[in-house]
């Protein structure tokens, strides 16, 4: 078979997982190359967030490989930036948003070192691009809901992984943010970073993605939004609960509001 | 006045009192640290009771006591994690189930010997006034082991608790690290049976640390902050049990306990003062 290195940034090949036997999500084969960004659409509970986590090794993988720069990706986790659907934090703990940023730094100082100047540098360009430098020496259970959504993000932006895996980041978050949040990560692409995107924003995926996923428990449809984004693959995504409006020469998806 | 401060310092079982007690009581706040953000407090207490039968069967042994607490204790610890793992019980119940087995098990070998127990119930309920040279030596080289395991993994368990899942994703071993604060929780709690005994054990591992988490909102501080609260409640409590005699370790957990509520009080206080902005 032909060796193509280095050539995708992601690997995914026959991968099924999840808990007690029963994948949740099987037969899942994509390849995403290096600087891209793509979305990961899908219904509640078709498997986005356990595909994430099979990624990372945080829940048991059945079947299948996952390759990160043609190596094992669970070897070089700490490649991988990961922003969690949920934090479940205790909101009380006595970190501070900079603290916070500077555990993204942890993989790249090592064990049983202390954090040097370049990464407090690090931290105070992460918590920059998020617009949280004000914050900084706030407890982070004293930020609002969107707030602590980008210094989580920040925490991702300090680690400097390869690919970035974002789990619904914009969810519960005003629409000011989500567009400031979707600028970060298309600059982010630009600069040569792989991000992938769990959303329920289909429109957004439209417009600023390069490729979407379309996943119910398995792969509908993977390629560039304006071909992966057909009746028939959203039916098969959602049910038939969508549709799809060309506005002018902007195709946009609407939910079906007679089936909710 | 300040004779009445020295004059108890004199005796020589004062003096180890007064080193074992300070020492065990900024271990315990060190540890107590993670235990209290960790929500861990019952998994201290169980493991306190769980050492107890490794204590009775070093007695019936004639073996070091800290040994056989050790044992159990560290035992006690992998078993609760196996049992919450490998069936549906819940973490909370496993513990319970764990740590009422091996205290029964304990009191149940206590029983079989006759006209000893006295000593046995100095463990449960501690004599710091009865430390001895040897204990010292043994509490201030596991301490040490202790303090050198925090300062050399501080950020690791500092993510560990905050974060245990993205601790996991950036490939960090959360397993193994979840089992060595727990053996750091063993280790402390085996060094401050003698001091405070099995079943107050929990509350210099709790006390002080939740106090100083009421004082700051930064990690580091809160951990010397609940250091600072342990000591002074350990050289507080021995005072009261030298003038007032009454038993050093339920002395030094009273103290600890006033301090915490004077806090919680004074807060209340100032938040009521301050006028709304």
């Amino acid at each position: 078979m032909e060796k193509k290195g280095g050539q995708y940034c992601l690997e995914v090949r026959e991968l099924a997982a999840g808990y007690d036997g029963t994948p949740a999500i099987e037969g899942i084969t994509f390849a995403i190359p290096p600087g891209q960004m793509v979305g990961v659409i899908g219904p509640n509970g078709a498997g986005k967030s356990t595909l994430f986590k099979a990624i990372l090794g945080l829940i048991p993988r059945q079947q299948g490989e996952i390759l990160l720069h043609d190596a094992p990706a669970l070897d070089q986790r700490a490649m991988m930036g990961y922003l969690p659907q949920l934090e479940e934090i205790n909101r009380a703990f006595p970190v501070s948003v900079e603290d916070v940023v500077m555990m993204g730094r942890y993989p790249r100082i090592g064990w049983c070192r202390r954090p040097r100047s370049h990464d407090d540098e690090a931290v105070r360009q992460a918590l920059a691009r998020v617009e949280l430098l004000d914050h900084a020496r706030t407890q982070i259970g004293r930020l609002s809901g969107g707030q602590q959504q980008r210094a989580f993000l920040a925490r991702v932006l300090a680690q400097d992984p390869h690919l970035l895996l974002l789990d619904e980041p914009v969810s519960g978050v005003d629409t000011t943010t989500q567009h400031a949040i979707f600028a970060l990560l298309e600059e982010l692409r630009n600069s040569g970073k792989t991000v992938v995107v769990a959303t329920h924003d289909l429109n957004c995926v439209v417009e600023r993605f390069d490729q979407v996923l379309c996943l119910n428990r398995r792969v509908i449809a993977y390629g560039p939004p304006k071909e992966a984004f057909r009746e028939d693959t959203l039916d098969q995504t959602y049910g038939h609960h969508l549709m799809i409006v060309q506005v002018g020469d902007r195709r946009v998806v609407v939910a079906d509001e007679h089936h909710r | 006045m300040i004779e009445s401060f020295v004059a108890p310092f004199e005796f020589g079982f004062m003096q180890r009192a007064l080193v074992g007690g300070v020492l065990v009581a900024a271990i315990c706040a060190l540890v107590g640290t993670y235990v209290v953000l960790r929500g861990q407090a019952f998994v201290g207490d169980a493991l306190a009771h769980a050492a107890f039968p490794g204590v009775v069967i070093a007695y019936l042994l004639k073996g070091n006591i800290y040994l056989g607490a050790t044992v159990f204790a560290v035992a006690t610890a992998l078993g609760i994690g196996l049992v919450s793992r490998r069936s549906r019980v819940s973490y909370d119940t496993a513990i319970g189930i764990m740590f009422a087995g091996a205290f029964a098990l304990g009191v149940l070998l206590m029983s079989t010997i006759q006209g000893y127990t006295v000593d046995l119930f100095g463990f449960l309920f501690g004599n710091v006034l009865g430390i001895s040279r040897r204990d010292l030596l043994l509490v201030g080289l596991l301490g040490a082991l202790v303090v050198l395991t925090v300062v050399l993994l501080y950020k690791e368990l500092l993510l560990l608790s905050f974060d245990p899942i993205v601790a996991e994703a950036m490939g960090y071993p959360v397993q193994a690290l979840n089992y060595l604060l727990l053996g750091l929780m063993a280790l402390t709690i085996v060094i401050s049976i003698q001091a405070v005994g099995i079943i107050l054990v929990v509350a210099l591992l709790v006390t002080p640390s939740a106090t100083a988490s009421l004082l700051t909102e930064r990690f580091f501080r809160m951990m010397l902050l609940g250091i600072l609260l342990a000591v002074l409640a350990a050289v507080i409590g021995l005072y009261l049990s030298y003038y007032l005699n009454v038993a050093s370790g339920a002395a030094i957990v009273l103290v600890s306990t006033c301090l915490f509520f004077l806090v919680l009080a004074s807060r209340r206080l100032r938040i009521a003062a301050k006028p709304r902005a």
